[in-house]
């Protein structure tokens, strides 16, 4: 391989002085308050505190409304990724902007927003609970519901990226050889993405797991149905500092577990 | 949070209005005026959050009284703003809506001084305006059918809620457990929740958005909020002069404006 050499080459140089110093801060910046966190935590304490209910409740609800979230982002998100991607229409950089708003809204205002339109008395809320009695605020379904809302944009985001950098031309050959266009989506365009796809997924997974600011603006906070982690060691640290301690660690694990093991067996290409 | 700089603006008229005998109680004069010119610097009150109106009026009359001093306020639920103050945050005035919360930090030798109640305040049923649901009393709070509301029972109004249900014998059926009396508020007034139980200055500062039903006084509570200068004041004789200001006439006067009991 003739890249080889010069690939060694640029590896064996120290990197620059200024960059490791700035690079080093930038990673203090994540590691410090891991470290607080750490030396605040009651390590005796902990089986006792992880086998209470409020956190064994949070951590459930918290992976089954993470999870959906995700499979609700994968069946509805995927698709609007394609349309972005593949369908010219007017309008098309506003849809862009609209999908990307919730990665920068303050998930507070997301959860009004959810609030105003599907409350009790909001603009779809109101006639769509006239028909089927449906509630979404204060239920698991609004997790869900605020969960998705906050963490698509990162699917649709990497998924419509990587249609758009597609080789058109495997896409081509195989519609040439007679492939229909949902075999070609099932059989070439699919599995060609499939890193950013399942990079989106785990992105879309972990934001849904932290989301914090419109779950408990939209659905509240009720141990069992609506408080997921990150609302119990909100509540916790008011009162309870080592229990909140054993929740922020639970969901450090979790979500570095994750993303550490997804990382290494499929983000290699990113 | 409401900036210095805001504060500073908003004060001017505030005082125009107290001089020309439109304030609550008509007083003209912003005592200590004429001492307060030496005064000088930030103070930073972390006050509970029900709270937040009495406060920015008092942030603002006290500005005006020596123009040396910005207040700052910072609201939280009083559980939160003590962990801050137990956790180094900079304060130097402590409100808090219970005595628990002062008495931890009392206790970690973080208060300066003796705590004194400055207010009290009475539970209130707090529905939506025009009362969709039609609640009549706390009975109504078992009703597993309605949507109900409390704070979540580690903050202060949540505590107190609890302590009426229990009084009232009513095992409450409760949807959300808010993290604090505004969110609650918030959420009453939007109509999401049919009910809910705030202090009686919560719902009076809704200006009608949200409804009032007295509690009954063999059952209710008083919430007794007290309020000290900390150790850790960067500012500790202008935060000395804030409590005195807030125990004084003029300042339990402002607090009564918003539905405060002097102790």
């Amino acid at each position: 391989m003739t890249h080889n050499t010069p690939e060694r080459r640029r590896r064996g140089r120290r990197p620059p002085i200024v960059l490791l110093i700035l690079g080093c801060l930038g990673l203090a910046l994540f590691l410090i308050p891991l470290a607080g966190l750490m030396a605040r935590t009651p390590w005796s304490e902990l089986p006792r505190l992880l086998a209470g209910d409020l956190v064994t409740d949070a951590l459930r609800l918290s992976l089954v409304t993470s999870v959906l979230a995700t499979l609700i982002a994968a069946v509805i998100g995927v698709p609007l990724a394609w349309l972005m991607a593949r369908v010219e229409f007017p309008g098309r950089f506003l849809i862009r902007g609209v999908v990307t708003l919730p990665l920068v809204l303050p998930p507070v205002v997301g959860g009004a927003a959810l609030l105003f339109a599907l409350g009790r008395r909001g603009l779809i809320g109101d006639p769509l609970g006239e028909l089927t009695g449906l509630v979404l605020p204060f239920s698991t379904s609004g997790v869900v519901l605020a969960n998705t809302f906050v963490a698509m944009p990162f699917l649709v985001i990497t998924v419509e990226g990587a249609l758009r950098n597609l080789d058109h031309r495997y896409e081509a050959a195989a519609a040439t050889l007679g492939a229909g266009r949902w075999t070609v989506l099932r059989r070439v365009t699919l599995p060609m993405i499939a890193p950013s796809l399942v990079a989106g997924l785990t992105l879309t997974w972990a934001r849904a797991l932290g989301e914090f600011g419109a779950t408990i603006t939209f659905a509240g906070n009720l141990q069992g149905r609506t408080q997921t982690l990150p609302l119990a060691v909100f509540v916790a640290l008011e009162s309870d500092r080592d229990t909140a301690v054993a929740l922020s660690l639970v969901m450090v694990a979790v979500s570095l577990g994750v993303l550490v093991m997804l990382r290494e067996r499929w983000w290699k290409a990113l | 949070m409401v900036s210095g700089r805001r504060l500073a603006l908003i004060a001017m008229p505030v005082v125009l209005i107290a001089a020309c005998g439109g304030a609550r109680g008509g007083e003209t004069t912003i005592t200590g005026a004429a001492t307060g010119a030496s005064l000088q610097g930030e103070l930073l009150v972390s006050a509970a959050a029900s709270l937040a109106d009495a406060f920015a009026e008092l942030g603002s009359v006290f500005e005006g009284a020596h123009p040396g001093v910005e207040v700052h306020l910072n609201l939280g639920s009083s559980g939160l703003l003590r962990q801050q103050v137990l956790e180094g945050a900079p304060a130097d005035v402590f409100a808090s809506a219970d005595m628990a919360n002062m008495a931890r930090l009392m206790d970690a030798g973080e208060t300066s001084g003796d705590p004194m109640i400055f207010a009290r305040n009475r539970m209130e049923i707090a529905i939506p305006a025009g009362n969709p649901a039609g609640i009549t009393g706390l009975e109504d709070f078992a009703n597993d059918e309605l949507l109900i509301g409390l704070c979540a029972e580690q903050v202060p109004c949540g505590a107190y809620a609890r302590e009426v249900l229990r009084n009232a014998g009513v095992a409450p059926s409760v949807d959300s457990n808010e993290p604090d009396v505004r969110a609650l508020l918030t959420k009453v007034e939007a109509g999401e929740l049919d009910a809910g139980i705030t202090y009686l200055t919560d719902v009076l500062s809704t200006g009608g958005a949200v409804e009032g039903l007295a509690i009954r006084e063999d059952v209710n509570v008083m919430a007794d909020f007290p309020i000290s200068t900390l150790v850790g004041a960067s500012n500790p004789e202008v935060a000395a002069r804030f409590v005195a200001f807030v125990l004084s006439g003029q300042g339990q006067t402002i607090l009564d404006g918003y539905g405060f009991s002097s102790p």
